[in-house]
C-alpha cells in the first residue's frame, strides 16, 4: 500500500522519489542477497525474537508433546516430563478407541454442545440489542456513563464473577435471605443442576455482554446519517430505518462474530464451570475443557487426557474453517479472506 | 511536531462531541412516555450491574452489629468501619497474597508489553527479510491451541512449577494483541519513519522516539488488556503452584469466599464476635475489584481500536 501511495504522490508532484529507501520503507529489494537483507533487518529480527521463542516453547513444544496420547504416559518414569515422553512406551490409537465407550466423554461433550446453544441463542443477541439501545440515545454523557458501566464487568475475574452471583443468588446470598425474612424458604440458584447451564449463561452476559456493545457500537457509528435522512424523507419510520439501514449495516460484524463463536463452540466457560463444579456435580457441568483437567491433572490420567484435547482440537479447528466457508459462500468475509 | 503529535492522537481517540449529535431535524420527536421508560430501563440495566456491587462493598464496610441485623448481607449502610481491610491489610495471608498478585502483574504486564511492541514493530516494516514467514508462524498459533496437558508437561518439564515465572511466561502473549499493535504501527505516517531514518536513526531509535509516541492510545488499551489477564488470572496458580504461601489474590479468593474457608490467622478475631466472616469476604473481593474497576474508565474512550483494527487487518 506505501509503495502507490508514494509512486502515486511522485507523479503528482512530478519528482522522482528521493532515495530507494523512501519509496516504502523496507522494500522487496529483489536481486539484493539475503546476506545484505539480513544484515539490513537484523535489529528487526531481533526485536521479534523474544515472541518467537515464546510461541515456540509455549505453542508448538506443547504441540509436539500432544505425542503422549498415543503413549501410555507414565510421569513417574523420569524425574523430568520430557525424559518421561522419551521413555514412555507406545500404544497406538488405544486411547482414542477407548474414547468411544466412555460415557462420561459422551456426557461432557453434550453438555459443551447445549451450553454452546444456550450461548448462541440466549447470549449473542443481547450485546446487539444493548448496542441499538445505546445509539437510541442521543446525549453523549448518557451514553459514555452507560459505556463505562457496562463495560465494568468484563474486567472482572471470573472467580469474582462467580462470587458475585454466590451472594446474591446462592443459598446464603441476599435473595434467600430477603425471602427467608419474608417467611418464605430460602432457594439457592447456585446449587441447582437443572438449571446450572442457564445459570452459566446468565454470568456470561452479566460479565461479557456490555463488552460486546462496542463492536456494535463502532460499526453503527461507521453508518452514514445520509442514509437515515434519505429514508426518513421517503416516509420510512423509525423500525422501519433500523430494519432496512441499521441491521444491514450489523451483518458483517454479525457474520464475524457468529463465525468465532462457531469455531469456538467447544470451548465454553472453562475457568466459570470449574469454579462451579463442586457445588452442582459433574453430571451437570463436565464440558470437554474440564472433563480434560479432570482426568488429566487431577487424576494424572495425561494420555487419555491428552486424546481428548487432540479430538477437540480437531473438530475445533474443523468448526473454524466451516464457520468460515458457510461465511464466504453467504458473501460475508468472515475471520479471513480467501 | 507536537502539533502533528497532538492531532494524531485526537484522530484515534473518540471525541465525544462527535458522535453524540444532537436530534437532526428530520428524526421524529420522540413521545415522552417512550422516553421515560427508555430511561427507566437503562438504569434499571445499569443497576443490574452496579447494585451486586454496593451490596458487597457496604457489606465490606459494616460492623458485625449491622450484619448480624440486617441478617447477612447489607444494603442500606449504618456506620461505616474499616475494620475488616485492617485486618486482612495487616499482615498475613491476604496481605502477601495482594502484594503476590501486584507484583506479579506489574512485572507481568511490563514484560507482556516489552515483548508484544518489540514483535510487532519487527513484524510491522513490510518487506523485511524473513517478515511473511514470521507472521504466518505467529498468525497459526492462533488457529490451534496445543491443550491443556501438553503445555502443563513443558511447563513441568521447563522446571517451572512452583515459580512466579509460571504465571507469567505461559501466558505472556496474546496474538490478537500483537496484531492490533502492529496494524496500529502499520499505519503510523511513513512519512515520519522515512525522513527520520534518512535522518540516520535505527529502528530502535524510530520505534522508540516515533511510532511509540504516536501509538498511546493503543499501548494504553493493550497495557490494561495484559494487566486485567494477570491480575485476574487464577487457574495457573491453582495447577502449577502447590504452595499455599505463593498463592495470589484470585486463588485466595476462591478458597476464602467460594469454598467457605476461615481465613488463616484470623480465626481468633472472628471468634470474639469482633469481626464477621462476612465483612472479611466482602473486603477481599472489594480487593480484587478495585484495580480494575478504576483503571479501566480511563482507558475507556480507546478501548474500540484495541478490539477493531486488529479484526480489520489481522
Amino acid at each position: 500500500m506505501s509503495l502507490s501511495t508514494e509512486d502515486r504522490r511522485a507523479r503528482e508532484s512530478r519528482t522522482p522519489p528521493v532515495t530507494t529507501q523512501a519509496a516504502g520503507d523496507r522494500p522487496a529489494a529483489k536481486g539484493m542477497p539475503l546476506r545484505h537483507r539480513l544484515r539490513r533487518d537484523r535489529t528487526l529480527l531481533l526485536m521479534t525474537l523474544p515472541a518467537m521463542l515464546l510461541l515456540l516453547v509455549f505453542a508448538y513444544i506443547p504441540l509436539a508433546g500432544n505425542v503422549v496420547a498415543f503413549q501410555d504416559y507414565d510421569p513417574y518414569i523420569a524425574d523430568n516430563a520430557f525424559q518421561a515422553i522419551t521413555q514412555s512406551p507406545w500404544v497406538g490409537f488405544e486411547w482414542f478407541q477407548q474414547m468411544v465407550n466412555d460415557r462420561l466423554f459422551w456426557s461432557a461433550l453434550r453438555n459443551t454442545l447445549v451450553i454452546f446453544l444456550l450461548q448462541l441463542t440466549l447470549f449473542f443477541p443481547v450485546p446487539i440489542l444493548l448496542a441499538l439501545f445505546i445509539n437510541s440515545f442521543v446525549r453523549p454523557r448518557v451514553r459514555a456513563v452507560a459505556q463505562a458501566i457496562l463495560y465494568l464487568p468484563h474486567f472482572f475475574s471470573w472467580v469474582l464473577v462467580v462470587t458475585v452471583f454466590q451472594q446474591m443468588f446462592g443459598g446464603a446470598g441476599l435473595i434467600a435471605q430477603t425471602l427467608r425474612e419474608h417467611g418464605h424458604e430460602g432457594f439457592d440458584l447456585m446449587t441447582d443442576p437443572g438449571l446450572f447451564k442457564f445459570l452459566i449463561t446468565f454470568e456470561m452476559i452479566w460479565k461479557d455482554a456490555g463488552w460486546g456493545v462496542i463492536v456494535f457500537l463502532a460499526a453503527l457509528a461507521a453508518v452514514s446519517p445520509d442514509l437515515y435522512e434519505a429514508s426518513a424523507m421517503d416516509g420510512a419510520n423509525r423500525w422501519r430505518r433500523i430494519w432496512h439501514i441499521t441491521l444491514p449495516a450489523l451483518r458483517p460484524v454479525v457474520a464475524l462474530l457468529l463465525v468465532l463463536q462457531v469455531g469456538n463452540a467447544l470451548t465454553v466457560g472453562f475457568e466459570q464451570i470449574l469454579l462451579q463444579r463442586t457445588a452442582v456435580g459433574p453430571g451437570a457441568s463436565e464440558v470437554l475443557d474440564t472433563y480434560v483437567w479432570n482426568v488429566g491433572i487431577t487424576n494424572g490420567g495425561f494420555s487419555y487426557a491428552a486424546a481428548v484435547g487432540i479430538v477437540k482440537g480437531i473438530f475445533g479447528l474443523l468448526l473454524v474453517l466451516g464457520a468460515n466457508k458457510v461465511a464466504h459462500l453467504m458473501g460475508e468475509q468472515g475471520v479471513y479472506k480467501k | 511536531m507536537s502539533s502533528l503529535l497532538s492531532g494524531l492522537t485526537g484522530l484515534a481517540g473518540v471525541k465525544p462531541g462527535t458522535r453524540g449529535r444532537l436530534r437532526p431535524a428530520w428524526e421524529e420527536e420522540p413521545s415522552r412516555t417512550g422516553l421515560a421508560s427508555k430511561g427507566v430501563v437503562l438504569v434499571l440495566i445499569c443497576l443490574a450491574v452496579l447494585f451486586p456491587l454496593w451490596v458487597v462493598i457496604v457489606t465490606s464496610l459494616s460492623s458485625v452489629r449491622t450484619i448480624t441485623e440486617a441478617g447477612g448481607l447489607v444494603v442500606i449502610p449504618r456506620g461505616i468501619t474499616f475494620v475488616a481491610y485492617q485486618e486482612l491489610l495487616g499482615g498475613g495471608q491476604v496481605t502477601r497474597a495482594t502484594v503476590i498478585s501486584i507484583c506479579v502483574t506489574l512485572v507481568g504486564t511490563v514484560f507482556s508489553m516489552a515483548v508484544s511492541i518489540m514483535c510487532a514493530y519487527g513484524l510491522s516494516r513490510t518487506g523485511s527479510v524473513l517478515h511473511r514467514p514470521l507472521l504466518v508462524f505467529m498468525l497459526a498459533t492462533m488457529f490451534f491451541g496445543a491443550g491443556l496437558i501438553p503445555t502443563y508437561l513443558v511447563v513441568q518439564g521447563l522446571g517451572l512449577t512452583d515459580s512466579y515465572l509460571a504465571l507469567i511466561l505461559p501466558s505472556a502473549l496474546n496474538v490478537f494483541n500483537i496484531l492490533v499493535l502492529r496494524a496500529f504501527f502499520m499505519s503510523t505516517a511513513q512519512e515520519l519513519i522515512e525522513s527520520a531514518r534518512i535522518d540516520g536513526a535505527g529502528d530502535v531509535r524510530i520505534l522508540w522516539q516515533i511510532v511509540m509516541p504516536l501509538s498511546r492510545a493503543v499501548i494504553a488499551v493493550i497495557t490494561l488488556f495484559y494487566a486485567v489477564g494477570y491480575w485476574s488470572a487464577w487457574f495457573n496458580a491453582s495447577i502449577y503452584i502447590s504452595d499455599p504461601e505463593m498463592m495470589p489474590l484470585q486463588n485466595v479468593m476462591n478458597q476464602l469466599v467460594l469454598k467457605q474457608e476461615r481465613p488463616t490467622g484470623l480465626a481468633q478475631v472472628i471468634n470474639t464476635g469482633h469481626l464477621s466472616p462476612l465483612a472479611i469476604q466482602m473486603a477481599v473481593m472489594v480487593l480484587a475489584l478495585i484495580p480494575v474497576a478504576f483503571l479501566s474508565p480511563f482507558v475507556q474512550k480507546h478501548f474500540k481500536e484495541g478490539m477493531l483494527t486488529g479484526a480489520v487487518k489481522g
